[in-house]
């Protein structure tokens, strides 16, 4: 049968790649492989060394059944998962959480820019939607082409996070503004983590 | 020796009817319809319920009019994996198209149960105006309604008995639509709105609770505070099952008591849900009820263990419990121990998205209820972890198992001992489980688990898969085994194109297919279209604006779900979904 080792290494393989991107943001391809659903994000892009190397050895030595090495990928937190249903989930966090105020604007600001920007967190379904919009809007900022950069939220807490790591409606409900920081601090921020 | 049809046709229709009349499953009532031209008509015209599985299996029209005399329909609109967020909103399962069917072909219509579809205000207001004798209406997990549709079923619903509206998503924008139930009206025996988001005006519920003496069923929603609610409940003391609203306030002795009166007043209760944020101040007003309880719905208390412990262990009589993980493994291995009749266990996840989970809730939970519990048929458990051990001591102890959903919560999760994938464990469920109707699979799983399922599980119906499987190979063995599978369901699963067209034949012995994430192309489903004809093959796609015959064949699809049906492609396919 086709499929099988190989191919699942493939994309387990591309998921512990080596990158200065977003979490979560793939480069676009004519053939996009089979997606793990929209907006998959994983936790803080830390260098995946460890979990490449793994991936190889697991390659030299096909375990019987291929067994799926996406365990590296756990803290993936995907659309319908838990499957949990919808409703109950609304409720429930909502008791939880604080009275939702209508539309959720948030500042966005970004390093180097004059002046600052506000978008409705509401408007958008997930953090593909977002980073997309985000880009349009300070497309005219970007300076040198490909330069990285990385997307941050202040949370209730005042904390700096960088977005993506949460569910989507965790993120929107603590995000108090967003800061888009670019350049050298943006890659020390990302290498950093543990 | 049977004489033959001669014999038979001298009986007339009535009696036939009566003989038929005892045949309750839907399949039966099939069966008889098959033998002769004689029956089929007779059948035809004596059926009085109707169950819909699929919205699009069938036309309204040609159902109506195949059944005229129904006096009960149940349909049923979007996949299950439209609880999760999986389908797009504007996929279909709109009512309409029924309601107008029937509100032409069914004029002595009492009983309408919708779930999962899309109802509006205008469709509420033709049932309203179009059923005389209409006596219950259930909405289940349905939306695209507001209260004031509601209101048009109170006000002209003179017979109404049941009204079960349980999670659908109502606008609210009808505040008083209960006091459109007019004064006569005293029929009601079951009322549902613990879904509703508004407040209620509390006088205008006491005055319908109070005339209505046939009340059995009432299921508030949260916004009630507690002394109103108390006031209310005591009006109706023969309640048999309650969801009450807010079950928390601050400490007051006189409310208390009163509390604790009201609840010791119910004799007939039965069934307890609701309980929303229930603190520790009021929760032993409930003791009194505990041993008659045979339904207990914790979900939406915030109970912590201790208490859910003890309140537990009161339910000697319980054979259904719903309650939060926050019952942790002790709280199950007292429930093991004192809820001998317990028949359905549900164990629901209070920090879902948790990434360290602080609640001690595991396997041996569930391992400890298998053991205790000789008549546990149904689970729903979700948990961090679990061994094949553990599988394998539960299918022991359980061979009666009808429903197992295990969700471990972190896809791949492998045995936390062993490090292997749950395929002996599972495998060890659907060998010893042989009555299993519906199960559901977590944690990591290789092609071994789905030739145990193919081989093994011939009497299930319904089977849930998820980040599971290494190839096809897994998707072949279900398709080409499980004899009885009515529902297949599928996320995030390495299964593609080969074993879809390797047993296009079995996709119209079920009712549906659903399959996201996968790694089905374009083509396969060009393929099966062409073979099935009278399968539906939808694509559903939100990416790309471009339409589906400009795309190539090996174009990977997003989202898939294939249904039988009668009644060729459907007409109302939002811009996302595309039929091959």
């Amino acid at each position: 049968m086709d499929g099988g080792v190989g191919y699942v290494d493939v994309d387990a393989l591309k998921a512990t790649e080596l990158r200065l991107g977003l979490p979560g943001s793939d480069e676009p391809s004519e053939k996009p492989p089979p997606p793990t659903t929209t907006t998959t994000t994983t936790t803080a892009a830390r260098p995946s060394k460890r979990s490449l190397d793994e991936d190889r050895a697991a390659r030299r030595e096909p375990s019987e059944g291929g067994r799926a090495t996406s365990t590296r990928a756990t803290k993936a937190q995907v659309v319908g998962w838990p499957p949990i249903r919808s409703y109950r989930k609304n409720s429930f966090q909502a008791m939880k959480t604080e009275a939702e105020v209508a539309g959720l604007y948030v500042k966005v600001s970004m390093d180097g820019a004059p002046y600052l920007r506000k978008i409705d967190l509401e408007v958008y379904k997930g953090y593909k939607e977002l980073r997309e919009a985000l880009k349009d809007m300070f497309k005219c900022f970007e300076g040198c082409k490909g330069s990285e950069y990385a997307i941050t939220y202040e949370d209730k807490d005042g904390d700096l996070m960088l977005v993506g790591d949460v569910p989507w409606e965790m993120f929107t409900s603590s995000c108090k503004k967003l800061r888009i920081i670019r350049g050298a601090e943006a890659i020390r921020g990302l290498g950093s983590s543990q | 020796m049977v004489r033959g049809f001669g014999g038979a046709a001298a009986f007339p229709d009535e009696v036939w009817e009566l003989v038929f009349s005892f045949l309750a499953a839907d399949a039966d009532r099939n069966a008889v319809a098959l033998v002769c031209r004689g029956w089929h008509r007779i059948e035809r015209r004596s059926r009085r319920r109707v169950f819909v599985g699929n919205c699009y299996a069938v036309a309204p029209a040609a159902a109506v009019r195949r059944f005229p005399e129904v006096r009960a329909a149940a349909i049923k609109g979007k996949p299950h994996f439209a609880d999760f967020n999986l389908v797009p909103t504007d996929w279909g399962g709109g009512a309409e198209a029924w309601v107008e069917a029937m509100a032409g072909g069914w004029p002595h219509l009492e009983e309408l149960r919708l779930k999962r579809m899309v109802v509006s205000d205008d469709c509420l207001e033709l049932i309203a105006r179009s059923f005389k004798n209409f006596g219950v209406l259930s909405l289940v997990s349905c939306d695209g309604f507001s209260t004031a549709g509601l209101a048009a079923i109170a006000a002209n619903c003179r017979n109404l008995r049941e009204l079960d509206l349980h999670e659908n998503e109502v606008e609210d924008n009808c505040l008083n639509w209960i006091s459109h139930f007019p004064e006569s009206f005293t029929s009601l025996v079951s009322l549902n709105i613990a879904c509703l988001e508004g407040d209620m005006n509390t006088s205008v519920l006491e005055c319908l609770i109070s005339r209505c003496p046939n009340l059995k069923t009432l299921r508030l929603n949260h916004a009630m505070p507690l002394e109103k609610l108390v006031s209310l409940l005591q009006r109706a003391p023969q309640l048999v099952d309650l969801g009450t609203s807010k079950f928390s306030a601050d400490h007051h002795p006189e409310l208390l008591s009163k509390v604790e009166s009201t609840f010791a007043g119910f004799k007939h209760l039965k069934s307890l849900s609701g309980i929303w944020e229930a603190g520790p101040a009021y929760l032993p007003a409930i003791y009194s009820v505990c041993e008659s309880l045979t339904s207990l719905n914790l979900y939406y208390a915030t109970i912590q263990s201790p208490e859910l412990l003890k309140l537990v262990s009161e339910c000697k009589n319980l054979q259904r419990l719903w309650v939060m993980d926050l019952i942790e493994d002790n709280g199950l291995i007292a429930v093991a121990s004192s809820c001998k009749l317990l028949q359905e266990l549900r164990v629901f996840p209070s920090d879902p998205y948790g990434v360290a989970p602080p609640i001690s809730l595991t396997e041996h939970g569930l391992v400890a209820i298998s053991a205790g519990c000789l008549m546990l048929h149904s689970v729903l458990y979700f948990c961090r972890q679990m061994t094949n051990a553990a599988l394998l001591t539960i299918a022991n102890n359980r061979p009666n198992l009808t429903c197992f959903r295990l969700c471990i919560i972190d896809p791949h999760t492998p045995d936390y001992i062993s490090q292997e994938p749950l395929d002996a464990g599972f495998s060890a469920i659907v060998e010893s489980c042989k009555d299993l109707r519906r199960l559901s699979l977590s944690g990591l799983l290789t092609d071994r688990v789905f030739k145990s399922i193919g081989a093994s599980a011939n009497r299930l119906e319904m089977l849930s898969v998820a980040f599971a499987g290494d190839s096809d190979v897994g998707l072949h063995y279900i398709l080409s085994g499980c004899k009885n599978l009515r529902k297949l369901e599928i996320r995030d699963c390495p299964f593609g194109d080969k074993a879809l067209l390797d047993n296009t034949s079995k996709l119209e012995t079920m009712r549906s297919l659903w399959m996201s994430s996968c790694s089905v192309t374009l083509g396969a489903c060009r393929q099966l279209a062409q073979k099935m004809p009278r399968l539906n093959v939808e694509v559903i796609d939100e990416r790309r604006g471009r339409p589906l015959e400009s795309w190539p064949d090996d174009f990977p699809i997003e989202k898939l779900y294939i249904y039988r049906t009668v009644a060729g492609p459907r007409s109302d396919t939002p811009p996302c979904v595309w039929t091959v």
